[in-house]
């Protein structure tokens, strides 16, 4: 009876923590875009990329990528100590608030949400390479609206 | 972009009437200050589509002429001209200036650049009509 009872208990703890853990723990945040916008961060990141929202990352991952931008995924992209702490300060703030993993990777597209939305079956790796597509950085090339937030499933266009 | 008036503006509108002072940019005489000599276009062009370590030039951002409209190499992300022939708001903010010239003279040089350098790359920019 005691055997069955700890079972029990034990499938119990596994069902909240997997319902806890959704994508082993690396979720993104929700809302993705944050309710306050940050000038600084959106005219610094979008001069190379678009400017990712804060909610795609945890707080960890974050600081690592903020502490590294003179080496940022093979570029140059250092700012004035002032603006990379203000930048810092404000993607930590609103930084993803479901992961609740360990694993802080610097690649949005390392995150396990991410991979478990793009996978190959749902996306043929092809399209990746596409010109108008380029990489899996490139989000606003079939999610048109990502800019402002809208990674909607159904507004979703894929270019040729 | 809120747009200011600042007495660089009326530098600008006095260079357009008078051809002779059509490179004078506060930035450039900054550098000719620094260096005590002067800078040549060539030079600077030749800057301009140097291929360095990483298979990179200036030209692979901002395409064949700093007129046109580039796209990063890696992101796609589209760049508004470099020329301010072409884009008048180029090289009016030293800090975004030494900011770019920090970050692009390391991947597409694999260096720093020089005040030299950087003269003789906005003396050509600046010359392109």
């Amino acid at each position: 009876m005691k055997l069955i009872q700890s079972l029990l208990m034990l499938l119990l703890a596994a069902c909240a923590l997997g319902a806890q853990a959704k994508y082993n723990g690396e979720d993104r945040g929700k809302p993705v875009m944050p309710s306050e916008n940050n000038a600084k961060m959106q005219a610094e990141c979008s001069g190379c990329h678009m400017a990712y929202p804060a909610g795609l990352l945890p707080a960890a991952s974050w600081k690592k990528l903020m502490a590294g931008l003179d080496k940022h995924f093979g570029t140059d992209a250092s700012l004035s100590p002032q603006d990379t702490k203000e930048i810092t300060d404000y993607l930590v703030k609103y930084a993803s608030n479901r992961w609740t993993s360990s694993a802080a990777p610097l690649r949005i597209t390392e995150g396990e949400w991410f991979k478990n939305k793009h996978d190959s079956s749902e996306i043929n790796p092809s399209i990746w390479k596409r010109e108008s597509v380029k990489s899996p950085g490139n989000c606003s090339a079939c999610h048109q609206g990502a800019e402002r937030g809208d990674f909607n499933e159904d507004r979703i266009r894929i270019p040729q | 972009m809120i747009s200011t008036f600042r007495p660089t503006h009326l530098l600008a509108c006095l260079a357009l009437s008078t051809p002779m002072l059509a490179s004078a940019n506060p930035i450039l005489d900054g550098y000719k200050a620094e260096i005590k000599g002067s800078f040549a276009a060539a030079a600077g062009e030749k800057l301009y589509k140097t291929v360095g370590p990483n298979q990179l030039s200036c030209a692979s951002c901002h395409t064949d002429s700093p007129k046109n409209a580039g796209k990063h190499a890696k992101t796609n992300k589209a760049i508004d001209p470099l020329a301010p022939s072409a884009n008048p708001k180029r090289f009016t903010d030293a800090a975004q200036v030494e900011k770019w010239f920090k970050r692009n003279c390391n991947d597409a040089l694999g260096r720093a650049c020089t005040t030299q350098e950087k003269g003789d790359f906005m003396t050509y920019v600046l010359s392109v009509k």
